[in-house]
């Protein structure tokens, strides 16, 4: 839990608190900071409508290329956060021309699962038709839906809901 | 599966329909009928060669407790306190003392005896009807002794079908998918088991997400959805033989199988380039016919009993509604206006109803509708609920329900329940396992 939370906090403001308070102080003054950023963040900072806008469940490609995307309820339209990571990513395998990626398209437990199968399917395609307009071949992507059976947050509410509303490339060799 | 079926029938005496006793299905369970079933008598030798074979002490009273269990779950009959019943099992199969049946206030009376002939079970009953004083049926079979619960089954089917005037749906089995580990990483396998949850086995091991099977109007073969090799496709299941194999070679996920009435072909959806439409495959020849041919989503289909229409869910009005075709995929007409979304529409196999998940303002609904989409009832509201299959006589839907998880992300479960179409008598349906996707087999005794 702990390990979410510390990348969301401005490593450059750490650094400079790091080496003023160079003392226990600290651990307590950031245990602090952390537990007001998880509590303030559950209700207002990590949505917009109800896309996660968040990137602290973001594991990475490289350093500085997101690998996920997230969706609105029932939507498989790109916001606009979610093509800027996608051009880091076609930037990325533009130079790394060997990798071949999955996108794996989800999508929350609010749905029946077949319609949910073919959302995820949609929301991945949605996602590669967006990186081969960026010059990514259609033969180093392919394309795996898993509905909703393979949820990144197991809870119930609006904010795990949308986290599990994604498209996730990945490396497949 | 074979030697399962092989149970004889020997009517003994021809009953002829009078006016007596009647349920009736349509209302509930608001006045269930008062039955009393007493233990099938035994001769003291078979009680000991099947106690042998069986291990159980008695299996006279044992089917006895099948029975009284279907008759309960179902809603209709209030099986009455055998400690209250005064008469011997053995006379009572022989003339029942009605004043007796009569004072603990029963309405119905079925008795019977169990006897061991060449290593067969050999099961006889009788139904009377208690304020008549009359008898109502009387039946028989034999077949080998590891069927006893199957007998228990059909026993209640006939009991139901007499009292009721409508086929039972007790000697059934459901397929489903057993669930085990956490949310995020569901470990998932087919089941199998008697429709009052005994006998279950589990059919794949986990090692790939399975999702959706369904049975064929025989029930022998199921149809599901895999993820072997991470490649999501239909596949067709023997039951008996173990033996699986990819439904056609597409190029894509295909989903959301079905059989059509005649077991002939499955009917699914194809995902390619983020459109879903709907194919059959006929499984003699292997040909694909392309059923839909819209840039929406289309998926769940489901025929009608008589083959010539599907009602499928599509959103191309934006959002997720249910539609009816003919079966060549012409006349598209949407049938649901109501508020909110919905989706799994399952054809009656009565021919008149079509089941459906709903969800609106935050909450999940089991209904059903006409087939034109008038008259929509909603049967049952929870947090998550979705995926209706159909008893085979039309009175009964199974369907899945999930739990809502704490602020941690615990909790969740899934479980199967049904609920009769008259939305009383919801009930959960024991698993050994969570549980989800449940598929209702046809009579499996016909």
């Amino acid at each position: 839990m702990k390990k979410l939370v510390i990348r969301n906090i401005d490593q450059g403001a750490l650094m400079k608190l790091n080496k003023i308070l160079k003392n226990t102080f600290l651990v307590l003054f950031a245990c602090l900071v952390l537990s007001a950023c998880a509590t303030s963040k559950k209700s207002t900072g990590q949505m917009q409508g109800d896309v996660y806008t968040g990137t602290d469940t973001v594991e990475y490609l490289a350093s500085g290329v997101p690998d996920r995307v997230f969706f609105a309820t029932n939507e498989s339209v790109l916001t606009t956060a979610s093509r800027e990571t996608l051009r880091k990513q076609a930037a990325w395998l533009r130079k790394n021309s060997d990798i071949t990626i999955v996108l794996e398209g989800h999508a929350d437990e609010r749905g029946t699962r077949e319609y949910n199968l073919a959302l995820g399917e949609r929301r991945a395609n949605a996602a590669k038709d967006y990186l081969m307009t960026y010059g990514i071949s259609s033969n180093r992507i392919s394309v795996l839906s898993y509905g909703k059976e393979r949820p990144v947050d197991s809870g119930s509410n609006p904010l795990a809901w949308s986290k599990n509303r994604r498209s996730v490339t990945v490396k497949a060799n | 599966m074979k030697n399962l079926i092989i149970l004889f029938l020997i009517l003994i005496v021809p009953t002829n329909a009078l006016g007596l006793i009647e349920v009736d299905i349509t209302r509930g369970n608001l006045n269930p009928l008062p039955i009393a079933v007493s233990p099938l008598s035994i001769d003291d030798e078979s009680k000991k060669s099947f106690e042998k074979t069986l291990k159980k002490k008695d299996i006279g009273s044992e089917i006895s407790k099948v029975i009284e269990k279907n008759l309960k779950t179902s809603g209709l009959f209030n099986p009455l306190d055998k400690n209250a019943f005064l008469q011997a099992p053995d006379i009572a199969h022989l003339k029942p003392r009605f004043e007796d049946w009569n004072l603990i206030k029963a309405q119905a009376l079925i008795t019977g005896k169990v006897k061991n002939v060449d290593d067969k079970l050999r099961v006889e009953f009788r139904l009377w009807d208690v304020l008549a004083g009359k008898e109502m049926m009387a039946l028989a079979f034999t077949t080998v002794p590891n069927n006893w619960r199957r007998v228990g089954h059909i026993i209640t089917d006939k009991v139901y079908e007499r009292l009721t005037g409508e086929k039972g749906y007790f000697d059934t089995r459901i397929i489903y998918v057993a669930e085990d580990g956490p949310k995020t990483k569901r470990i998932k396998k087919l089941a199998i088991m008697d429709q009052d949850g005994a006998n279950n086995k589990f059919l794949t091991l986990g090692n790939e997400l399975v999702l959706t099977p369904r049975f064929n109007p025989t029930s022998q073969m199921v149809t599901y959805l895999s993820y072997f090799r991470n490649l999501p496709r239909v596949y067709l299941l023997d039951i008996e033989t173990g033996i699986q194999e990819v439904v056609g070679d597409f190029p894509g996920m295909t989903f959301a199988p079905r059989f059509s009435p005649d077991g002939k072909k499955i009917i699914m959806s194809f995902a390619k380039d983020g459109n879903s439409d709907i194919y059959t495959m006929d499984l003699e020849n292997r040909i694909v016919e392309k059923i839909t041919n819209h840039p929406s989503i289309d998926t769940s289909p489901s025929y009608s009993p008589d083959g010539k229409f599907i009602c499928f869910n599509s959103d191309r009005s934006g959002y997720q509604q249910i539609y009816v075709m003919k079966s060549d995929g012409s006349n598209v007409k949407r049938i649901s206006f109501g508020n909110g979304l919905y989706g799994t529409p399952v054809w009656s196999p009565r021919g008149d109803l079509i089941a459906f998940t709903k969800l609106h303002k935050g909450k999940f609904y089991i209904g059903v509708m006409r087939t034109d989409g008038s008259g929509e009832r909603l049967l049952t509201e929870n947090f998550y609920q979705e995926a209706p299959s159909w008893s085979p006589n039309g009175r009964v839907l199974i369907f899945y329900r999930e739990t809502k998880t704490d602020d941690k992300g615990e909790g969740f479960s899934a479980k199967l329940w049904s609920i009769d179409l008259t939305g009383y008598n919801e009930r959960l349906v024991g698993t050994p396992t969570d549980a989800s996707d449940p598929s209702w087999s046809s009579l499996l005794s016909n």
